[in-house]
């Protein structure tokens, strides 16, 4: 199925969750209101027809100061279909950014989730093991947010070089 | 009269003791870099293995924003150091596939650039293989395989040092290209490497591969089966090693590798050896058949010769267009995938490098559950990760 064939299905099944279908970029993506991400993963991962069983990649996303939102990007592939789909959720950086974990329809979606929460600071909620993986556990901030500064110090080692 | 018997005890033996706790690394010659285990033992039998990894984490992502996009290059080398010339493949054909998107940015890469770019690649992939192999052996206890592997090893690493002076991370592969052409005679000492090394893959098979200790602590550990391995991203010769045919140079093509002819060599059962699709064995012999297929590819491009004319692009800058690409390619340990956020600026706005060995480790915990401690070292080996891509 094109991505445009499969927004339109998903457009079907769940109406006003499917926020938008960006076509003229060079990787289409279907934008999915954070709330219902688990049920049209679910969805995808289950249907017969979508049978989206492989998750490529998961990443964070922060365009800079301009951008009122940091983005959750899922890059999905189909196994027995061959066809690929990109999801995007938009979450506010006003508020703490949450959305649902995938690891229970994805299990590589765990340290992928792991990962982004460590440098993002984003929230999977449901998620059974959410700590840092790259950073050491007591480290401060998220520093791929594109306002971070890094600290002075470090447990009394200089961090700037 | 007889004396009293003694009455008779019941002696209960309690088989489980208590749960002792080990680190296992960061350093410990086994874990092919500085990677942590918590083992949860009870006695020899490990009921749960946690990974803790970040101990070679170098910012990769952070640094790729504020760099521009030839300058990121060299950093991608220092991610799987073992196959960097994958590395940079994987990065450049993500950056040439958003170029592509706007008409007239990216003239496509040369003919001849494309030819050396398969030659360096699989050549990368034996070296790359031929680690995984000896110090798998290594690890099992065979400490013999390992010489052959870096003798033989040495030789490809010699003829990359020709080719663009580096023997580690070699920054050769470029956006729109290769850095620079061969140096004089060099296909004849490729030529002359292949006739050496094809024969070499039967010795090691008969060294390590038959071998009824090797098999005997490989066959049937971690059975990871090929819905796991989805469910886990797994990818590779990890993913193949479970039976299911998949390869992105086949079954997603990318540069010019629709013309040439290779077989994908899958795992597979054989009741005699006591194997089984999946298991630590199998992985192991993906990665010994796919030495050859390297080898067939290769041999391929000697008969065919490299044809003439450039090997780089001619590109007026490296300035994608606005927008975004998930891009892929086949490095010798799984699908390397770069999602690249592009605002038309010299620089990346987001750059996330997919890693084949951090979704390989993220399946440990599972595979390892149940089995001795022996067996950890056997798993580990056999998924075949590099730390400095888990880790980036």
């Amino acid at each position: 199925m094109t991505p445009q064939e499969i927004y339109e299905n998903l457009k079907d099944k769940f109406g006003e969750s499917i926020v938008s279908f960006e076509e003229d970029i060079a990787d289409p993506f279907v934008t999915v209101a954070a709330e219902s991400l688990a049920d049209v993963a679910q969805y995808l991962a289950q249907d017969e027809a979508l049978a989206f069983d492989f998750l490529m990649c998961l990443s964070g996303v922060d365009l800079g100061a301009k951008d009122p939102n940091y983005y959750v990007v899922y890059h999905l592939y189909s196994m027995p279909r061959r066809h690929k789909l990109v999801l995007k959720i938009v979450l506010p950086k006003e508020e703490d950014p949450h959305v649902s974990t995938v690891e229970h329809i994805w299990r590589t979606a765990n340290w992928h989730e792991r990962e982004t929460y460590d440098l993002y600071g984003i929230i999977f909620d449901g998620h059974s093991d959410l700590r840092r993986i790259l950073l050491p556990d007591d480290w401060e901030g998220y520093p791929m947010r594109k306002d971070y500064t890094e600290p002075e110090f470090y447990r009394g080692m200089r961090v700037p070089y | 009269m007889a004396a009293p018997q003694p009455e008779s005890k019941i002696i209960e033996l309690k088989p489980f003791t208590d749960e002792m706790i080990v680190s296992m690394g960061p350093q410990h010659p086994s874990t092919h870099g500085v990677l942590r285990l918590e083992l949860k033992l009870d006695g020899e039998v490990v009921r749960d293995a946690i990974p803790h990894i970040g101990y070679l984490h170098r910012c990769f992502e952070k640094h790729s924003e504020n760099l521009n996009y030839q300058q990121i290059i060299p950093f991608t080398d220092r991610m799987d150091y073992i196959a960097a010339m994958n590395m940079n493949w994987g990065f450049c054909l993500a950056v040439e596939q958003l170029m592509a998107k706007e008409e007239g940015k990216f003239p496509g890469v040369p003919e001849r650039g494309e030819y050396l770019r398969i030659l360096i690649g699989e050549l990368n992939r034996i070296g790359s293989h031929l680690l995984s192999f000896g110090t798998y052996g290594m690890d099992i206890g065979a400490f013999t395989p390992f010489l052959y592997a870096f003798r033989d090893r040495e030789k490809i690493l010699l003829l990359f040092e020709k080719i663009c002076g580096a023997r580690l991370t070699y920054n050769y592969i470029r956006v729109g290209g290769v850095s620079r052409d061969t140096p004089p005679g060099f296909m004849d000492e490729v030529k002359e490497f292949i006739d050496y090394f094809e024969p070499q893959i039967d010795v090691y098979n008969s060294l390590l591969t038959a071998n009824r200790i090797f098999i005997e602590r490989t066959a049937n550990v971690a059975v990871m089966d090929a819905e796991m391995a989805i469910n886990y991203g797994i990818t590779g010769p990890n993913l193949r090693g479970a039976g299911l045919q998949w390869d992105l140079r086949k079954d997603e093509t990318y540069s010019i590798y629709d013309r040439f002819d290779f077989d994908v060599p899958v795992g597979r059962d054989i009741p005699e050896l006591g194997v089984v699709s999946g298991d630590c064995w199998n992985r192991y012999k993906v990665r010994m058949d796919e030495m050859k297929e390297s080898v067939r590819i290769i041999r391929q491009i000697l008969e065919s010769g490299l044809p003439d004319g450039p090997v780089q692009a001619e590109l007026k800058a490296v300035r994608p267009p606005k927008g975004e690409i998930f891009s892929r390619s086949e490095a010798p340990r799984g699908e390397l995938g770069f999602y690249i956020v592009s605002d038309g600026t010299p620089k990346p706005v987001r750059v996330k490098a997919k890693s084949p060995c951090f979704t390989a480790l993220s399946a440990l915990q599972e595979l390892s559950r149940g089995l001795m401690v022996a067996d950890i070292i056997a798993i580990i080996g056999s998924i075949d990760i590099v730390m400095g891509e888990v880790d980036r």
